[in-house]
């Protein structure tokens, strides 16, 4: 069970209290009506996946509630930072 | 190819079992091939072993980082079954099943394919409604699924606990009776010793670390830690890696790899007789030939490439095993293990061409992948040969995902309302 | 045979004898002892037979390593354990212990046939064989395989045990408690930091147990741990693995050892997160690999000194030594000091260290240098062995009825591993030790390499002249997997240890190979003419040892499984007889039969009574978000399918909730309360999945939106009524609030009191009738509910729950979103066009529906199913075709969604998806059913008073 540090409650916590909320900084487009098929699907469905450094999304569902960012490593499951949802990525 | 059989098992036994040769040979990567899979698994193994019986393609190289059947081919829970929802799947997977009913034979390897019924557990309303959509779509597509009561679910699985007053009582079940299990390894060597034996080079410890595309765009083959391998032809069947893999051709695919465990208990004379499957419970069990029961525990919620899962998923499975099988609380964990299963946006795997020209992938198979082993590696093969899919495999093509036409077999089970 | 307890020496308290039970038979031994100890004890050598060859076994270590000695332990009903090791069961009066994997009994052994069979046996013969004929596999082979599979037998009988678990949090954990761990711990002791030392036998002191030098040491530093306030030492308690982030699962073992097991829990599975860990696993001794090397009574020299000093147990009357380490010389010296006889001290080495010759000199003890035992003789236990020069000349026969081996030492990497820290192979030892860390961990002691016992020679066997190919030298003693096993493997081309392991199953037992790995690992290294390095090392998985399923589930069973959601009128229904269903994780009452009914009768009168006079419901269970903020409209707006800004405060709106792939994910009524205040309802399996949906949206893409979220699903105490009677029942008993059909019209929503409570009073329905739904805070829930009970009785008031409120709904046409639609249904598939803001620029899944293939044509719609034959009922789930006629594949164009018998129509309704259906209306389609063909007709979904005439009213 990993531990995380929810950057709103500046705690770390064990994970039983955290949602993962998937890969982060996929902005919602701001014209989907706009976007072709292909992009769309990108915006949908398309993740990065890497075996390595991970910009990923977890709430802090038994907390304070908040979605925040995080880079993990998927090889060592270690967390490098976690930060306030909207701040630039790390 | 010496064969196996109960006579050569004999006479080589007089001999002190010395005269067995090795199984396959291990190869040292040539030149260039004609076809190259990348990932030693059961379903890559598979494609090369088809690519050089069914479709004579037989200048044809696998290529495994590690071991064979390294990943899920050797850490998964064995389940067979066929009984899909929607046309495409209940096609696909039970073109597996037609495949392992006489694989054993076909390779010559016994793959100890054991019809032992699949049964999956219904514990509320919702749930009998989906078995029977499945029952009665299964039925028309010539799938064998039948419904059975809670009393003949319990005959036919003695340790099912069926009291009303459970906290999920079980109030009937879907029977799969050509479903079972088989023996996870033996598959892959089957298949690499039967392909080896048509000329296949089985490549083992070498790694790619880049596809090369040439001017047009179409691949010329695969840099490995063991130097450049030219082919005009690559099936990528990489399992959990597969993100990474494609990648290096420059594609981006709808792809997330997460942890998945399993354990076994200690071994125990026979007890259980089927598969039992209970979605609802989030619980998978069988009983292997040496007498573990083998259990299938949930993924981890993030993504990860660890193989290391964590403690309170294997609480949660044995927590739902004993409510069903209250009998086995004083059983114990032998060992527990992780593997990285990759799942698309729709849990039905990707299994065809690709964007790049040359290139075919099989991948997405998320959890469910052992089962369809026989089938996938067929597909990929007539795919890699003929330049185009399968009819079977047709509908699992990348492009869904930007149409819209998804399979989405977890979808269509739904949630309760 | 009786005589092997020594006088004096051990830990064992004699005052304090016990009688237990092995086979049938009642053997005596002392508070103190193991099973193990006291069958060793009372010459008992054959405790289990082998799980293939079903070879006899004893004892060959004396703890947690035993791969042989496994029993069953039967202790009343239900209690029942297979598969235990002799070595770790602590015996009390009674015990009942059995042997396994054996009949008809231990001694003769007819399964032994396989043994003699062996040499068509080999690793793998099952994947060679068995293939032919075909149909035999089924029918015979593997019925056979699986007979003979298994060790003990499972139990068959419910557990009557309990189960618990606990979270711990130290800032050090110590595992094991041997020297290097109580070291560690009493360092610790003088800091403030809180420690936890863990160790998995019934007193700590590890190693220390079996050197009464040490005790003195001992019983001091157990002192000074007891006194320190910052430690917690925990006995009988085995941390089994090592998980993320210094997060370590323990087990410990309450009762095994009692003979009553007590009230209270068998087993207390301890959670532990640790700022730093120090393993000190101590090592495990390694046997040697010879012919005849699993004959009871050949065992670890170090068990032998074990049994003697902890337990007072002499191993054997004329005690031999197989080393190739130094440390077998100090445990047989040790036995020879105890007044055990000494056949003779046979090393594999041509010289070893001076004071070990002198000292074993001073001890008359004979000395075989060079030497190595090519055979052991008996069959049941030990009589003898053969021993030779390793250049294979001057064999020679010495007696004996125990045979110690000293193979050398093997660091217990397990939880170093575990937690991902890296290895490095140490040629000197033939071991891995710790090397790089990848947690706030360290190895101290024996587990890290280090120890004071002497060294030794690496080797795969031992030299023999007689035909490797022919001798069964065991290197995993439980699955029986030989050297010869694992040279044919690597001939076979199995390269990799994994494959190896995997083909042969060695390290694959229920000991995890902990006394078998690295002889395995040498003689493939020799076999493959590799360094072992280059072969790989197979992954160390948990748990260290097994752990029982109840440990791991906990408290978690029966009714605390998972918690039953109820709401605050379920105890009525459950007074007053209702049959439930479970809906998420909630229940909810399906009827309320009268005595004799069935649940068709029940739902009939139920229907009967809501479209006659008034019905009674709990609706409770739905999901309710309220939504404040000036933003609240615009959120909304942008969430929902359909327009929400225009929504006049004091009215409802049906909302669409689709997911961003466009598929429909959620549905309900809300209201608006206030320009800046909704009032959200979900279904009932949705309420938590579509809060997280929402704070994702506002939080993280619409941040500059000004609402706030709030679930209040378990505030509010919903009540149904429904039915032409419903204003006349409700009318006395609100206040604030005008009824009148001009004053609160059909989808509003007023707030007042009821009965004096307050309460948010919504005017819609989901039966078609007149409807109110009532929401009270949560705790009045019960007592209105039998208020209007009471009242309601002038007016017939009949409660119904969920199966009649799926009839009413389907004879009006709503849907249920998770039953007729799927997760794969978009509005347009489910007729819903009209609850799509068409001039809407976007809202969440918009974007999906343009789509190609979910504009296309011919997808699956949602349409109303009649059967020709009215009195036919569908089954849900039954799947629809145009000609049932054609061959198997058939053609399928959807299946039925919901279907039940109308009492209010007289006859069979249903819903159906079925491709192109909108376009089908009037069209016969059939349902093949495996008896029969049924044939309906696809018609509008609207079965009941199209016109609403009777909601306006």
């Amino acid at each position: 069970m990993l531990l995380i540090h929810c950057p709103y409650c500046d705690e770390q916590r064990a994970e039983l209290e955290f949602a993962y909320a998937g890969e982060a900084h996929i902005a919602r487009p701001d014209d989907p009506a706009a976007m072709s098929d292909e992009d769309w699907q990108y915006y949908l469905f398309v993740r990065a996946n890497p075996r390595g450094r991970h910009h990923e999304r977890w709430r802090h569902t038994h907390g304070c509630g908040r979605f925040f960012n995080a880079v993990r490593d998927t090889l060592s499951d270690k967390f490098e930072v976690t930060y306030k949802a909207g701040e630039p990525r790390r | 190819m010496t064969r196996f059989s109960a006579f050569s098992l004999f006479a080589k036994a007089l001999g002190g079992h010395q005269g067995w040769p090795e199984q396959w040979p291990d190869a040292a990567p040539r030149p260039a091939y004609d076809a190259i899979i990348v990932g030693g698994g059961g379903h890559g193994l598979g494609a090369a072993y088809y690519l050089a019986k069914k479709y004579g393609i037989t200048n044809v190289a696998v290529i495994e980082k590690g071991w064979l059947g390294g990943g899920n081919t050797g850490r998964n829970t064995t389940i067979i079954r066929s009984n899909y929802l929607y046309d495409e799947s209940a096609h696909l997977y039970d073109h597996a099943l037609k495949l392992w009913d006489g694989l054993s034979q076909e390779l010559n390897y016994n793959t100890m394919y054991s019809k032992r019924g699949v049964m999956m557990l219904a514990h509320n309303v919702h749930d009998i409604q989906s078995f029977k959509r499945h029952i009665h779509a299964n039925r028309l597509n010539g799938v064998d699924n039948e419904w059975l009561s809670a009393e003949e679910a319990k005959a036919y699985c003695p340790p099912l606990n069926i009291a009303p007053d459970a906290r999920y009582p079980v109030l009937g079940a879907a029977l799969q009776r050509r479903g079972g299990t088989a023996r996870h390894d033996t598959v892959a060597w089957g298949y690499a010793r039967a392909a080896a034996a048509l000329g296949v080079d089985i490549i083992q410890n070498c790694a790619v670390t880049g596809i090369r595309r040439g001017a047009d765009g179409a691949v010329e083959g695969v840099e490995t830690t063991r130097g450049f391998i030219a082919s005009k032809r690559i099936g990528v069947s990489a399992a959990g890696h597969s993100s990474v893999i494609m990648k290096m051709a420059g594609l981006d695919f709808p792809l997330e790899s997460y942890p998945l465990q399993a354990l076994v208990s200690e071994p125990v004379k026979p007890v259980f007789p089927c598969v039992v499957m209970s979605n609802t419970v989030h619980a998978y069990m069988s009983q292997s030939d040496k007498g573990e029961l083998v259990i299938g525990a949930g993924t981890d919620q993030y993504v990860s490439y660890s193989q290391r899962g964590a403690l309170h998923i294997v609480e949660h499975t044995l927590a739902a095993i004993c409510e069903i099988f209250p009998i086995f609380r004083r059983m114990r964990m032998l060992r527990s293990w992780g593997g990285i299963v990759d799942v698309t946006p729709d849990r039905s795997p990707i299994l065809g061409k690709t964007p790049v020209k040359g290139l075919y992938v099989n991948c997405g198979w998320g959890t469910g992948g052992f089962k369809a082993t026989p089938g996938a590696g067929d597909l990929l093969a007539y795919t890699m040969a003929k330049d185009e899919p399968h009819p079977i495999n047709a509908p699992f093509n990348l492009d869904r995902f930007r149409t819209g036409r998804l399979i989405d077999e977890a979808a269509a089970a739904a949630v309760a309302h | 045979m009786s005589g092997f307890r020594l006088p004096q020496c051990g830990r064992i308290d004699r005052s304090r004898p016990v009688s237990f039970s092995f086979d049938g038979t009642v053997y005596q031994g002392y508070a103190g002892d193991t099973l193990a100890s006291a069958l060793l004890a009372n010459g008992v050598m054959l405790l289990g037979r082998s799980f293939k060859y079903h070879r006899p076994r004893g004892v060959l270590g004396a703890g947690s390593e035993e791969p042989n000695a496994l029993v069953s332990v039967t202790r009343g009903p239900g209690r029942f354990t297979p598969n235990l090791r002799a070595t770790g069961v602590e015996i009390y009066g009674g015990l009942t212990a059995s042997s396994q994997n054996r009949w008809p009994s231990l001694k003769t052994d007819l399964g032994a046939i396989n043994d003699r069979l062996g040499m068509f046996l080999p690793a793998g013969f099952y994947n060679k064989t068995f293939m032919w004929p075909r149909s035999f596999w089924e029918r015979l082979y593997e019925p056979a395989i699986r007979r003979m599979a298994g060790l003990g037998e499972a139990p068959t009988e419910i557990d009557p045990d309990h189960y618990g678990a606990t979270y711990a949090h130290c800032d050090l954990l110590i595992v094991g408690a041997g020297p290097a761990g109580i070291d560690a711990a009493l360092e610790a002791s003088a800091t403030s930091k809180r420690v936890i030392l863990i160790d998995e036998q019934d007193e700590p002191g590890g190693g220390a147990l079996a050197d009464p030098a040490l005790w003195p040491w001992l019983e001091e530093s157990l002192k000074d741990l007891a006194a320190a306030p910052n430690i917690t030492v925990l006995s009988r308690t085995t941390a089994f693995g090592y998980y993320h982030d210094n997060f370590i699962g323990a087990v410990e073992r309450l009762t095994d050892h009692l003979p009553h097991p007590a009230a209270g829990l068998r087993e207390k599975l301890w959670r532990i997160r640790a700022g730093e860990v120090i393993l000190a696993q101590g090592a495990i001794e390694r046997p040697l690999v010879f012919a005849g090397n699993d004959v009871p009574g050949v065992m670890l020299a170090s068990a032998a000194r074990t049994f003697l000093h902890r337990y007072g147990v002499a191993v054997g009357k004329r005690v031999a030594l197989m080393a190739a380490h130094d440390s077998g010389w100090l445990d047989i010296f040790a036995l020879a000091r105890a007044g055990v006889a000494v056949a003779g001290i046979i090393d594999v080495r041509e010289s070893v260290a001076a004071p070990l010759l002198t000292e074993a000199e001073q001890l008359g003890l004979t000395i075989h240098l060079g030497h190595s035992v090519i055979d052991v003789h008996g069959r049941l236990a030990v009589k003898g062995v053969t021993i030779a020069r390793n250049n294979g000349a001057a064999a020679a026969r010495l007696a004996c009825d125990a045979l110690l081996m000293a193979g050398g030492w093997t660091p217990s990497v397990h939880l170093w591993s575990h937690s991902k820290g890296s290895l490095a192979w140490r040629d000197e030892l033939g071991a891995y030790v710790p090397d790089r860390a990848n947690e706030q961990t360290r190895c101290v002691g024996a587990c890290s390499g280090k120890w004071n016992f002497g060294s030794g020679l690496v080797l795969d066997a031992l030299p023999t002249p007689r035909d490797p190919a022919r001798i069964k030298a065991f290197v995993d003693f439980q699955n029986d997997v030989t050297a010869r096993d694992i040279r044919l493997a690597v001939r076979e081309g199995f390269k990799s240890i994994e494959h190896i392991k995997r083909y042969t199953t060695t390290g694959m037992a229920t000991d995890q190979g902990k006394t078998s790995n690295l002889n395995g690992l040498q003689i493939a290294s020799t076999a493959l003419g590799l360094p072992v390095v280059d072969i790989g090392l197979t992954t160390f998985r948990p748990p260290y040892t097994p752990q029982t399923f109840g440990a791991l589930a906990g408290h978690a069973k029966d009714a605390l499984f998972q918690p039953t959601r109820k709401t605050t009128i379920d105890g009525w229904a459950e007074e007053n007889g209702a049959v439930f269903e479970l809906v998420a994780q909630w229940r909810r009452a399906r009827y309320f039969p009268k005595a004799g009914e069935d649940m068709h009768a029940a739902v009939n009168r139920e229907c009967r009574a809501v479209r006659a006079s008034v019905g009674i419901f709990d609706a409770s269970t739905l999901g309710k978000i309220e939504v404040v903020g000036p933003d609240a409209a615009e959120f909304l707006n942008r969430m929902y399918t359909n327009p929400w800004k225009a929504l006049e405060p004091g009215r409802c709106r049906y909302g669409l909730l689709l997911k961003e792939d466009g598929f429909i994910t959620d549905d309900g009524v809300s209201a608006r309360l206030a320009p800046d205040r909704f009032h959200l309802t979900t279904t009932t399996g949705g309420a938590a999945r579509v809060l997280n949906m929402m704070e994702d949206y506002l939080q993280t893409e619409w941040p500059d939106l000004n609402v706030w979220l709030t679930s209040t699903t378990e505030q509010w105490a919903v009540i149904a009524l429904q039915g032409p009677l419903a204003r006349k029942l409700l009318e006395p008993l609100v206040s604030g609030i005008d009824l009148s059909e001009q004053a609160f019209p059909h989808m509003a929503i007023r707030e007042g009191t009821i009965c004096g409570v307050p309460t948010r009073l919504f005017r819609v329905s989901f039966t078609g009738e007149l409807g109110f739904e009532i929401n009270v805070p949560a705790a009045y829930g019960r007592a209105l509910w039998e208020r209007l009970m009471a009242d309601g009785a002038a007016y017939d008031i009949t409660p119904y729950g969920t199966e009649t409120m799926h009839v009413l709904r389907a004879e009006k046409g709503f849907i249920i979103v998770g039953q007729d639609t799927d997760g794969t249904v978009t509005p347009y598939d489910a007729g819903l066009d009209w609850a799509v803001g068409k001039k809407k620029p976007d809202f969440v899944g918009k974007r999906s529906l343009a789509r190609p293939d979910i504009a296309a044509a011919g997808r699956k719609q949602l349409v109303g199913l009649l059967t020709d034959d009215p009195a036919d009922v569908l089954e849900e789930g039954a799947q629809i075709v145009a000609d049932p006629a054609q061959a198997i594949p058939m053609t399928m164009l959807g299946h039925v969604t919901s279907s039940y018998w109308s009492e209010t129509l007289g006859r069979s309704i249903a819903f159906a998806l079925v491709a192109g259906g909108q376009g089908r209306l009037g069209e016969t389609l059939h349902i093949p059913m495996p008896d029969k063909v049924v044939t309906a007709k696809v018609s509008g979904m609207v079965f009941y008073d199209p016109a609403g005439a009777r909601l306006n009213v």
